[in-house]
């Protein structure tokens, strides 16, 4: 049977039931030529042939393919049903559509974020050379976002390793586009001369790297990324052979990457590569030769038939070699050692190497699990929803069973209704996880903190949401047609919905339905509340600092070419200047400020002793402590007389004196620093004592603390951060900043931050999940109190004349709301407790998101049970009093 | 001699016991393939004729034909084209296609050589 035969069988049934007409036309012209007469010859003529319906309906049935049709016969069943029942289909479509389009967009970003694969030739074969144990930590300065190799490293693991074809490196960076005044900043990736050979990537324009660009002493030369190429160039070819300014150096642009390349970095896509040997360009002193400088990522491609575990076996075996051989000249006895004591290995990089995947996957994971839960209420919503309408449709059922329908055949029919409400709504939710994916990246992503993530829909995720989309369908349409069709037939003629009580038994799938909705909603309420709590905790806590109207700036001040002896008053030069704008109220140079991302930590030797645990350091010049509102507890600020040349002074936080010098007078007590060999180790007197503030992260306790004298600094750097009071933040005070420092120098790079955005983006994560986990539970709750509403509405229409019964017997309008209300309690009741545990080991996995409470606060479960509580009992109220208002003649009337 | 008579059947009907399908089936095919052979005909022609030449033995039940008519056309054995019957009337016509005949020979042989040894069996001293 073929399907051209199929999709025409109307028209082949008429051409032949034509042809048959025209046979008994034959044969009854036949009879008549024998004699016959007319009545006679047209019998005889339809005896001959037999009947020509049954004739056509064989042939119609060769010409269908059985389930197909008969599936087709259903859908359009269904839908005629859906149109006859709009509200219905449009609760449930929405419902569904909501809860399939929050599962798929958060598995949109696991896709992306997690799963697929770099978009380089063999990705399979790519693995990540890193320091896979240090049991002591490593010591010396981190640069990048993922700063797992040296130079000297990486270069001795090249030269040593057997296990892959090539390995290669590569770090990130950040360069500035403008040749002067505030930034334009571009993600640049630091790459070795074989990183594009080694991942197999292709050019768009010009060439990529080869091991030649990559040589001590190199021209300057770039790679543009494909997406920055089209952004800044509109995708000009002739790009190549010209040149580009980064960090005032020029740069000779020598070809632009394939398309789909971003980088290894998964949730970044670099704008322009430059090889390593450049780096000495934009670092006054080279960390090339830096076994102490981490800024590298080294990736590899395995030999054919060597795993990533073969490989990592294999550098574990040379590792004691190569890090001997690197060990840095400025290390302490004590670095040394815990520098030899770490492991070289490698770890599969198929999907490459992710920051934002380590910082949010287990965020995703809870985010999947809470989409997950939705849905399931929506599920179980719309399998109620589903019993109501199978119920009504009891009698109709119970026809087709009794004139031969089987049950199978009805169950599927009912499926196939399920089936277009799944259907629709999961094509209406991937729709809508479209946006939503889009918006939870944008809600990500900042300024200073470009996300790039590729949420081109793939074949996963359009599984996945098919999967949702039938399971879903599954869960909230089988049950009720195969309860539907067990119906006693002789009870669902006779009674046809007029019972007078309805059989307990079938109420209580509804009502199960109903206590796992409020459960799991609860969990979802606990959950948002202590995302919640939790956020509102960290922002109201007092981080020891002012964070409104302050601003700080960051001045790249290398492109100036300063000679470092006039560097000092250069950099007063510009804080007079800055001061002297209107609205500024104090100005202060820091070499970080707090939850401002840059760290230094180092270990003290306090009364000749080297303290075991490091205690953070911190740069400031006169004016930090008043711009940012800390408080000078005992003792003094620093002070024109700390230069240089003058003893060595610190101040200390409160944290501090307490550790240290508990009980005594911290103010005039002494410390070292125990710095790398070969550097002097002055000795510091603390002058002060300053209120406790937070250092990298909101989210720690105060810890000890040293503010060190920027006046005191003997080799003030290029770089210069200033942090600013002001009046107002605003873009026209950032106007007027810059416009003061360029008049010092007009090659001074500058970008600006507010302190409360620093402090905003450092919570970044806290408030998706605060915001997500909100709408979701808040979501679930509607969607339960809609349930809850619905079955106590059903039970009350069922149960009319009952009720009818009882207020003909003497019972008052009050005794019936309290009925119904008490019926809906015992619910609500039964779901609280169930919930309430569930969402206690629930709240156990999220753990890690709190901050000032436990995962079991009794104070959040409580306000959850509350506000739950109140909501659907107001639910209850309202089919309680349409209860209460029955007619008992009109009710027993019906009877 | 005995008149044999053959119903055509695809569907079981109450009271009789179906007959086995699939040979008898082919039998009506075949049949209906060599009727065309000798050249195009319409329905009514072919059913007639059949009951002819098999001297009245073999009695289609000429609705049946239809069904088979439809199965052969759907396989590309023989093809359909509207004409004008020798009593001037319009009726669909069918003729053997080159496939057709392929498949009329293939079954010809496939029908001596069933003949041939259902007889062995039957009589297997006489010859």
């Amino acid at each position: 049977m073929g399907f051209t035969r199929f999709f025409r069988r109307r028209y082949w049934d008429e051409e032949r039931a034509r042809e048959l007409d025209s046979y008994l036309a034959e044969e009854i012209a036949d009879n008549l030529a024998r004699g016959m007469p007319l009545d006679a010859a047209r019998t005889a003529a339809y005896r001959k042939l037999g009947n020509p319906t049954r004739i056509r309906e064989e042939i119609y049935t060769m010409n269908s393919i059985g389930f197909v049709e008969t599936i087709w016969q259903d859908l359009r069943y269904g839908a005629r049903l859906l149109r006859r029942n709009p509200t219905f289909a449009i609760v449930a479509i929405l419902t569904l559509a909501l809860g399939t389009g929050a599962n798929t967009a958060i598995f949109q970003l696991v896709d992306a974020i997690r799963l697929r694969t770099l978009p380089v030739e063999h990705p399979q074969q790519l693995a990540e050379v890193r320091i896979v144990k240090a049991p002591n930590g490593r010591t010396g300065q981190f640069n990048g976002r993922w700063p797992m190799l040296s130079y000297p490293l990486y270069l001795k693991i090249k030269e040593q390793q057997q296990v892959f074809t090539d390995v290669a490196a590569w770090g990130s960076a950040s360069f500035d586009l403008a040749p002067g005044g505030e930034e334009r900043p571009a993600q640049a990736m630091w790459v070795s001369g074989n990183f594009f050979d080694v991942l197999g990537v292709r050019a768009a324009a010009g060439r990529l790297f080869g091991p030649a660009d990559d040589v001590k002493g190199c021209a300057p030369s770039a790679v543009l990324g494909h997406a920055f190429w089209q952004r800044e160039y509109a995708g000009d070819p002739s790009i190549v052979g010209r040149t580009i300014l980064l960090d005032g150096h020029r740069f000779d642009v020598i070809g632009v990457s394939a398309r789909e390349f971003y980088g290894v970095d998964v949730g970044r896509a670099f704008d322009v590569a430059v090889p390593i040997c450049v780096e000495p360009l934009f670092r006054a002193s080279s960390g090339l030769d830096k076994p102490d400088l981490w800024f590298l990522g080294g990736i590899g491609r395995l030999k054919p038939g060597v795993t990533s575990d073969q490989a990592s076996a294999q550098l574990a075996g040379i590792s004691n070699g190569i890090l001997e051989a690197t060990v840095s000249s400025r290390y302490i006895a004590a670095d040394a050692k815990s520098y030899r004591e770490m492991v070289i290995g490698a770890r599969p990089a198929a999907s490459g190497i992710s920051g934002l995947r380590r910082s949010y996957g287990d965020s995703l994971n809870i985010l999947l699990g809470v989409t997950a839960l939705v849905l399931l209420i929506a599920c179980a919503n719309l399998a109620n929803l589903m019993l109501a309408r199978a119920t009504a449709r009891e009698r109709e059922v119970a026809v087709r069973l009794a004139i031969g329908a089987s049950r199978r055949r009805i169950i599927r029919q009912m499926l196939s209704e399920s089936l277009l409400i799944a259907a629709i709504g999961a094509a209406a939710g991937i729709l809508i996880s479209q946006w939503f994916s889009r918006s939870l990246i944008a809600f990500l992503n900042s300024d200073t903190d470009r996300l790039f993530v590729d949420l081109a829909p793939d074949w996963r995720v359009f599984s996945f949401t098919a999967a949702v989309a039938i399971a879903a369908c599954l869960v909230f349409g089988l049950a009720p047609a195969i309860r539907a069709t067990r119906t006693s037939l002789g009870a669902a003629m006779k009674a046809g919905g007029r019972g007078s009580t309805d059989g307990r038994e079938r109420f209580g799938v509804r009502r199960a339905l109903v206590v796992v909705q409020v459960a799991l909603s609860l969990v979802l309420l606990v959950g948002a509340l202590l995302f919640a709590r939790s956020l509102r905790n960290l922002t109201t806590l007092d981080p020891g600092f002012r964070q409104d109207g302050v601003l700080t700036a960051g001045l790249d001040l290398r492109k100036a070419k300063i000679p470092e002896a006039s560097l000092a008053a250069v950099t007063q030069q510009i804080v007079e200047r800055v001061r002297a704008v209107p609205g500024v109220r104090t100005v202060a140079q820091t070499f970080t400020t707090p939850v401002g991302g840059n760290f230094w930590n180092d270990r003290l030797i306090v009364g000749g002793a080297v303290q075991k645990e490091a205690v953070n350091f911190n740069l400031v010049g006169p004016g930090y402590f008043e711009a940012l509102g800390i408080r000078i507890a005992a003792g003094r600020d620093f002070g024109p007389g700390d230069t240089p040349q003058s003893p060595k002074v610190a101040i200390v936080s409160e944290s501090f004196a307490r550790k240290f010098f508990p009980g005594r007078d911290t103010v005039g007590q002494t410390f070292q620093i125990e710095t790398p060999v070969g550097e002097p180790r002055p000795v510091y007197q603390i002058i002060g004592i300053a209120s406790d503030t937070k250092y990298t992260d909101l989210r720690e306790p105060f810890r000890p603390l040293v503010h060190l004298g920027m006046t005191q600094d003997e080799h003030p750097g290029p770089f210069l951060q200033l942090v600013i009071r002001t009046d107002t933040v605003s873009s026209a005070t950032t106007a007027a900043l810059t416009r003061a420092i360029t008049e010092v120098n007009p090659v001074i790079g500058i970008h600006y931050q507010a302190v409360r955005t620093q402090i905003e983006q450092s919570l970044s994560r806290e408030r998706l999940m605060a915001t997500l986990s909100g709408f979701f539970g808040g979501l679930a709750v509607l969607i339960a109190t809609i349930g809850l509403y619905g079955v106590m509405s059903y039970m009350v229409t069922r149960r009319r004349v009952e009720i009818g019964v009882r207020m003909a017997l003497g019972a008052d309008a009050r005794s019936v709301v309290r009925m119904v209300v008490r019926e809906a309690g015992v619910l609500l009741l039964a779901g609280l407790l169930v919930g309430g545990v569930l969402s206690v080991y629930a709240a156990r996995t999220a753990n890690t998101f709190l901050y000032g409470l436990q995962p079991g606060d009794p104070a959040t479960l409580a306000m959850a049970m509350a506000a739950l509580a109140s909501v659907t009992l107001l639910a209850s109220w309202i089919p309680a009093t349409r209860a209460s208002r029955v007619q008992p003649t009109a009710a027993l009337r019906e009877e | 001699m005995r008149l044999h008579k053959i119903i055509f059947w695809s569907m079981p009907r109450r009271g009789r016991p179906p007959i086995e399908g699939d040979m008898l089936q082919g039998t009506l095919d075949v049949l209906v393939l060599k009727t065309l052979a000798l050249g195009p005909a319409h329905g009514h022609t072919v059913a007639h004729a059949i009951e002819h030449r098999s001297e009245d033995v073999l009695q289609v039940e000429h609705g049946s034909l239809y069904p088979a008519l439809h199965r052969l056309e759907d396989r590309g054995w023989i093809a359909s084209f509207w004409g004008t019957s020798e009593k001037n009337r319009r009726a669909r016509y069918y003729r053997l296609t080159p496939k057709g005949r392929k498949q009329l020979e293939a079954q010809t042989n496939r029908w001596d050589a069933i003949v041939r040894a259902v007889n062995r069996i039957l009589r297997p001293a006489s010859e």
